[in-house]
């Protein structure tokens, strides 16, 4: 059976990528989950996977193409033992809340089929024209930079070259300032759409997170330190605990109307050093012990910093969990990222006066907050939500 | 391992966890998260990497001594003798 390989969604601001590299050829088995292309999205390179066990047939799309989602990038016969039906059908992404947790390499592996490059770096080399593959990194891990691609483009200077008038040539920060802008359009399209479309409605409270803090710090002084835990964690699990129990807060609002979604994958909202954000989701988050929701954690800051998502991850959340405690803000008033209907907010932790039995005590707070959608749930709804989360905290051992 | 070794590499270790960070543009004696966004994870993978290398556990109620290159090296020398 022929099979169409086509560029699965990105998530609600990516449509369009561009082809920067085939990790496949023609007469290539490929197996589900296996990465087949690397995209140039205005959120970096995105690993893509393919979802179907196949051969592969054509490459349909030349590498420097960009394309919108939904075209076909390679022609695939299918190993299926199902029944041909005889249509040409589609290895079309399914839908995220089907999609298993993707088996994937530790972080670092797979280093050797592809060079590290920053994002600021393959942007650099896309303008450019360079073959970022072709260049040896002088970068940590021999990760190529932006000095590497621009060195590979000069052509041989002449030595009296007259400076020109005007404007110096642009230094390397004004580099990661146009990375920053291409991404900067795509959130704004996306929170634009988010916020002419939905009817956001807005909660915030404040918790006693002093029981959490408390276990995390004895939890992390007890195991060794490749063990340790981030309070992030905590809060992923908290949230995604209460999305099971509450109806109406992870799913996908698509066609007028709201699909819960049967397993919880929380994206985690990641902060580039460059500017912007992405918010890749840990798989699976109800289901799965806390060490392994910090390894897939830990894993996905560093695939974003370096560059490296894959197209599942990013397509994948059903509910986002943004935390700016690191910025030192109490209160975030997070908008909802389409097509999820709801995203929570966590501020940072302080120490505050508390009142516990008629006594003020000092205690460490948190301010939750909850950004949803009126079309889904109301007022009531998260509250009860919101609620759930906080008493989730306040039990942390059985988290 | 004098201290200007033990700087050097302290300093790929920091770029080893944090990549997007330009080697040259860190001033050791100002504190990471005052040169670029430098968060709890980046934190607890410097960390790890220091375990890895030196064999030196460092709890929690110790990381304010990573803050920066100086302090990490300070640290380090004593923690190493």
């Amino acid at each position: 059976m022929q099979v169409d390989f086509r560029l699965p969604a990105l998530g609600a601001d990516m449509d369009a990528g561009t082809v920067v590299e085939w990790r496949v050829a023609p007469g290539d088995h490929c197996r589900r989950g296996d990465v087949v292309a690397v995209v140039e999205t205005d959120k970096g390179a995105i690993d893509v996977e393919i979802f179907i066990d196949g051969v592969v047939r054509e490459l349909l799309v030349p590498i420097g193409t960009r394309v919108p989602v939904g075209t076909a990038l390679a022609l695939l016969e299918t190993e299926a033992t199902v029944p041909d039906t005889g249509a040409h059908t589609e290895a079309a992404v399914p839908a995220a809340e089907t999609l298993p947790a993707p088996s994937r390499p530790p972080a670092g592996a797979g280093t050797g089929q592809r060079a590290l490059i920053s994002p600021a770096a393959r942007k650099r080399a896309l303008e450019l024209h360079v073959d970022a593959t072709s260049l040896r990194g002088t970068g940590p891990e021999g990760a190529i930079t932006v000095a590497d691609v621009e060195r590979a483009a000069a052509p041989p200077q002449p030595a009296h070259e007259v400076a020109p008038a005007g404007p110096s040539p642009q230094p390397s920060p004004a580099v990661a300032g146009e990375v920053a802008t291409g991404m900067r359009a795509a959130i704004a399209g996306a929170m634009s759409r988010s916020k002419r479309e939905i009817p956001h409605y807005y909660l915030a409270t404040t918790v006693d997170v002093t029981p959490a803090s408390d276990w995390l710090a004895a939890h992390n002084a007890a195991v060794p330190v490749t063990e340790r835990l981030l309070f992030a964690v905590l809060l992923v699990r908290a949230v995604a605990l209460a999305c099971r129990d509450h109806a109406g807060f992870s799913g996908f609002y698509r066609d007028g109307r709201f699909e819960q979604s049967p397993v919880v994958h929380v994206g985690v909202a990641v902060a580039l050093r460059g500017g912007g954000l992405v918010a890749p989701a840990i798989m699976d988050a109800t289901g799965r012990p806390l060490a392994a929701l910090m390894n897939d954690f830990r894993d996905l800051v560093a695939r974003a910093r370096a560059g490296r998502l894959r197209a599942s991850e990013l397509a994948a959340p059903t509910v986002i969990l943004t935390s700016l405690g690191e910025a030192h803000v109490e209160t975030v008033l997070p908008i909802i990222q389409p097509p999820q209907v709801a995203i929570v907010g966590a501020g940072a932790v302080v120490e505050r006066p508390w009142v516990i039995d008629g006594q003020v005590v000092p205690r460490r707070v948190l301010t939750l907050s909850l950004g949803a959608d009126h079309r889904v749930t109301d007022g009531r709804l998260g509250a009860h939500f919101l609620a759930r989360v906080a008493a989730l905290l306040a039990e942390p051992a059985q988290l | 391992m004098d201290r200007e070794q033990l700087a050097r590499r302290i300093l790929e270790l920091l770029t080893t966890i944090a990549p997007d960070v330009e080697a040259e543009s860190v001033i050791p004696g100002i504190a990471f998260r005052d040169q670029f966004d430098f968060d709890s994870m980046d934190t607890l993978n410097f960390a790890i990497a220091l375990h890895r290398e030196f064999g030196v556990d460092v709890p929690e109620t110790d990381y304010a001594n990573l803050a920066s290159i100086d302090r990490c090296v300070a640290y380090l020398a004593e923690r190493l003798t």
